[in-house]
């Protein structure tokens, strides 16, 4: 990377941007959501713009072209694109920009494409207006770009409508809309963050190679510090509308002189250490709001080198080194402090993972749905949803599922829950069956299974304070008097580390992670042994993630709980998991411990995963292996192996023809393929992550 | 597609079989006994018990509604109770001239309340667009007689422009009625004024507020082209859907407007039917009316497919 730094330095300044504040007018006065921002983009380079939400990194980029809402006013300045000051243009003449030297790419891909416009044709305007070519020739144009993109059949594409399209594919469109008129600016706005992991690793892979082609520069907004470590040179920390440190990935990630930014790489679960290694490191707190900003350091308040000047001043950025910014007095300290010197290890004697009773034992479950047949179609169509599953869990410990959107993951839970009642299969709660649908479940078997879902705001019944929805299972499920249930509820609410004056809060008063923490609150309420975790914490900051997964991590060892943790996020699945199940499609790939999971020899399918995960690491070097396409329709599976469209290991014919067998690795490991383990094991042997990283004892 | 179609076809067959069986029990309930209204309070014992032989209103409800459905569909609607004419010719007539007042209102509001409609989301919360939701909210709550009156008033007696009276020649032309067809006209489309201008308002501002006319916008393609190639094609589906039920209101609902002008509409004649127990017009009125209904409403659901690809093309 760093041979590209000197050739993005030896090229032009294309955007520049100075003591840059947004202002916006509310109801409480006007609210200055970024300030005094600074950046410098040269062509050719990929400048990472990071931070939590909130921090104001979406109104900087549109402040930058001139696109905020009626309240939204720019002070400061300039912003300088080339030669032309943008803040001096009127409405008209930013139009004239817009599209043709600074484009945009979304988002949520799905909802930037207009659904009632062919998408070639969404291309082909841009060429139609910017390049000034008629239809013929901007239809030639659109093509090209969606050859550029790497479109398979750019033909069809063309006419096609976003409804028919990927996620992935749309932004292959939007990408190749954006880099019609080789515009100077590229402004990327989370462009993989609605993706699956695989095909973000695609799309990242993309970017960087049409970079050296159309030598654009691009600014890319993300909250993903692994996906910044992956493409960017540079990266811009912002927190709380400020930056907080800037400079190359190296500088940042390696040698980083700002406390926020250490906390932050120490919020992110660590694929080579886990819940036995270390605890993470959470920022306590929470992101200020604009309206009540502390007056010195704005990250004082959380920040463990915190001292008196700090609070009194706010503390100007300094350039420690060459092209490092921080906003920090105290980074000297920080100077030659390596990032491992933060992780808090523990010493937990590791407890033999067959140890225990079998709390779940789930055999053979699968769910079908029926699509809505009618008289006039010729029979209904099945959606199968989860196909042939069968996990355990065993006490006090974490199972975790894996898998990419789709997978059937969500569907497995909610049938082990009895919110979907399973095709088939048997549910065994220890050592109990239980009945498939939950309106069977007598109180006392509804109490033993709890679920946490993903989204905090539509599982609190917003009309109920929250202490009320921590109370329902103490009183539906577990029948207590009224007594007992206050003293219980204030237990539970000091379990999950809220103040007990919440108890009175409506959830609207709450942060994302306070309204989590209160649904783990009542998950616990009920006293269960498996608590279902339906990506509990996705929705969430890093740096909230991190205490919400330390959180679960202590619960489980004060209480004893098992859970089953499903997360589309491998690197938080293997922080919390004993045990890791891989599924696509509705089916089981790989079984195992969480270390043998994540190493060779692994499922193809595992193996794709891995390499996929962005690592907030700059040394870490991932080996490339990309899925194509993407994930087949749940009602038309594929013959055979139903992997084996995409598999990038593909074996011969027998992938088509037969099912793969079950292939046992050893200490219960096991895969679904039909490629021999040996020969998984040749192909797969060096360059796992997980060695690579271990090898080098940690950064 | 064509499935699509199909099933919506059969769709509208079903709800009209029911709307039968509701329109048939509804006219038994009506109260009174029908032979003795239709022949008055002082007839005869006999005289009644024959015109209830003669109408069949002896015979069990289930055969009573088999075979009047039955002569429904084979064109044969039955005669009026009360001028013993067929109804047929009355209604269909009726139904041209209602279509006729129809169809002026409609190019007359839609258009106008689309437009309005987008001025306002365009100038959302400004000057311009409270002034259009309250001048259209008051045309929506004025009575149409008291409008009816105002517009005659101003436009029939105090400018004579237009004639104040518009109970036209059953036999006239469109040509002919065109000069009786305006004021009723527009006083319908004060009413449907404000519901178009409302739903291509909101529809419009919902549009304007995603992300793909965000990224219209920062493509840099000129103000106009984002609105009309972007915006509204998205912004006028719900309104789609509003027209379509306009027009089943207007065909058979315009009650007030048509006694105001003296207008001889569907809507003159139902209710003339109801007031004198004329059963079999009160029939063949209610169906056409529940047709119109479907059929424009299936109009609409086409019109909604072809403008929307997601329904259009599958995935």
């Amino acid at each position: 990377m760093s041979e590209m730094n000197e050739k993005a330095n030896a090229t032009r300044t294309v955007l520049d941007v100075r003591d840059l504040t947004v202002t916006y007018n509310t109801e409480n006065g006007p609210l200055d959501t970024v300030r005094r921002a600074s950046l410098k983009i040269a062509a050719g380079e990929i400048y990472g713009l990071v931070g939590e939400s909130g921090s104001g990194k979406t109104t900087l980029a549109r402040a930058i072209v001139r696109y905020l809402p009626g309240n939204g006013r720019i002070k400061g300045g300039p912003v300088m694109l080339g030669e032309d000051n943008l803040l001096k243009l009127s409405r008209a003449e930013m139009r004239r920009i817009w599209g043709k030297r600074i484009t945009m790419v979304h988002q949520d891909p799905a909802a930037a494409v207009n659904p009632t416009i062919p998408v070639g044709e969404q291309i082909a305007e841009m060429a139609r207006t910017h390049l000034h070519m008629n239809k013929k020739e901007a239809r030639e144009k659109a093509l090209e770009m969606l050859n550029k993109v790497r479109m398979p059949d750019p033909e069809a594409v063309y006419r096609r409508y976003a409804h028919q399209l990927s996620g992935g594919m749309l932004q292959r469109v939007l990408i190749a809309t954006a880099l019609t008129t080789n515009p100077e600016l590229l402004i990327m706005d989370e462009p993989t963050t609605a993706l699956d992991v695989t095909t973000e690793a695609v799309i990242l892979d993309l970017i960087h190679e049409l970079l050296s082609e159309f030598n654009t520069a691009i600014l890319y907004i993300t909250h993903n510090l692994g996906v910044v470590a992956r493409i960017c040179h540079r990266v811009g920390v912002v927190y709380a509308g400020e930056l907080m440190e800037e400079g190359t990935i190296n500088q940042v990630f390696k040698e980083s002189l700002h406390p926020y930014t250490r906390g932050l790489l120490g919020c992110v679960p660590r694929i080579d250490y886990n819940k036995r290694t270390i605890a993470l490191s959470a920022i306590p707190g929470y992101i200020p709001r604009p309206d009540r900003l502390p007056a010195g350091c704005i990250f004082a308040p959380r920040c463990d080198m915190a001292e008196e000047d700090c609070r009194r001043a706010r503390p100007p950025v300094v350039e420690a080194a060459p092209g490092h910014r921080t906003a920090c007095r105290r980074f000297e300290e920080l100077a030659g402090v390596p990032l491992s010197a933060s992780l808090l290890r523990r010493t937990r004697e590791p407890r033999e993972r067959r140890e225990g009773p079998l709390v779940l034992e789930a055999r053979n479950i699968k769910k079908y749905f029926t699509m809505a047949g009618s008289i006039f179609s010729r029979g209904p169509a099945v959606v199968r949803a989860v196909d042939d599953i069968s996990v355990r869990v065993r006490g006090g410990f974490t199972m975790g599922i894996v898998g990419e959107s789709g997978c059937g993951k969500t569907t497995l839970a909610r049938c082990i829950a009895g919110l979907e009642e399973a095709t088939a299969g048997e549910i065994e709660l220890e050592g109990q069956i239980l009945p498939r649908s939950a309106a069977k479940r007598p109180p006392e078997l509804l109490k033993k299974i709890q679920m946490v879902f993903q989204n905090p705001d539509a599982s609190l019944n917003p009309q109920h304070p929250v202490g009320l929805s921590v109370a329902r299972p103490l009183i539906l499920l577990r029948n207590l008097p009224a007594k007992e249930i206050d003293k219980r509820v204030r237990e539970l609410f000091q379990a999950v580390n809220l103040p007990e004056d919440y108890i009175h809060r409506l959830p609207h008063e709450l942060s994302g992670g306070e309204k989590q923490r209160v649904a783990i609150a009542r998950a616990f309420a009920a006293e269960p042994a498996l608590m279902l975790c339906d990506e509990p914490i996705s929705s969430l900051d890093v740096s909230v993630q991190a205490s919400l997964m330390n959180l679960l991590v202590e619960l489980q060892e004060s209480k004893g709980v098992s859970y089953l943790f499903i997360s589309h996020d491998l690197a938080a699945v293997s922080h919390l998991s004993d045990w890791i199940a891989v599924v696509y499609l509705g089916r089981l790939w790989e079984v195992g411990s969480a270390e043998d999971v994540f190493a060779p020899p692994y499922h193809p399918y595992t193996e794709a995963l891995l390499s996929a995960i962005p690592i907030p690491d700059p040394d870490v070097k991932q080996k490339r292996v990309r899925l194509k396409g993407s994930v087949p329709s749940a009602m038309q599976i594929p013959p055979g192996c139903r992997f084996h469209t995409r598999c990038p290991r593909k074996w011969g014919e027998i992938c088509e023809k037969e099912e793969p067998p079950w292939q046992d690795a050893g200490n219960y490991h096991r895969i679904c393929c039909h490629i021999p383990l040996e020969e998984l094991q040749r192909m797969q042997g060096e360059g796992s992550i997980y060695q690579a990283d271990q090898a080098k004892g940690g950064a | 597609m064509a499935k699509y179609l199909l099933r919506r076809f059969g769709f509208i067959v079903l709800t009209l079989i029911l709307a039968s069986v509701i329109i048939f029990s509804a006219t038994q309930l009506l109260p009174g006994d029908v032979a003795q209204v239709v022949l008055g309070q002082f007839a005869t014992e006999t005289a009644v018990e024959n015109l209830r032989e003669e109408l069949g209103l002896n015979r069990p409800l289930h055969e009573q509604y088999l075979s009047w459905a039955g002569n429904f569909i084979k064109g044969d609607w039955g005669n009026s109770l009360v001028s013993r004419l067929p109804v047929r010719p009355m209604v269909l007539g009726r139904l041209k001239n209602s279509a006729m007042l129809a169809g002026v209102a409609l190019l007359l509001y839609v258009p106008l309340g689309i437009i309005l409609g987008v001025i306002a989301a365009l100038k959302r919360d400004k000057f311009l667009d409270h002034a259009i939701a309250g001048v259209s909210m008051a045309f929506v709550g004025l009575p149409e007689f008291v409008s009816g009156l105002l517009l005659i008033s101003f436009l029939a007696i105090g400018l004579g422009w237009l004639p104040a009276n518009s109970s036209i020649d059953p036999e006239s032309t469109f040509v002919e009625a065109f000069r009786y067809l305006i004021l009723p006209a527009i006083t319908v489309s004060l009413t449907g004024l404000g519901y178009i201008a409302r739903m291509t308002r909101s529809g419009t501002i919902d549009v304007l507020r995603t992300d793909y006319v965000r990224a219209a916008d920062l493509k840099g393609l000129p103000a106009w082209k984002v609105l009309f190639s972007h915006v509204l094609r998205n912004a006028l589906l719900p309104t789609v859907t509003v027209v379509a039920m306009g027009i089943g209101w207007l065909l058979g609902g315009l009650i007030v407007t048509e006694a105001v002008y003296g207008y001889p509409g569907l809507g003159r004649l139902l209710v003339y039917g109801i007031q004198r127990r004329d059963l079999p017009l009160i029939q063949a009125c209610s169906m056409i009316v529940v047709t119109v209904y479907m059929l424009s409403n299936l109009g609409a659901d086409i019109l909604y497919s072809v403008l929307n690809p997601r329904i259009r093309v599958g995935k």
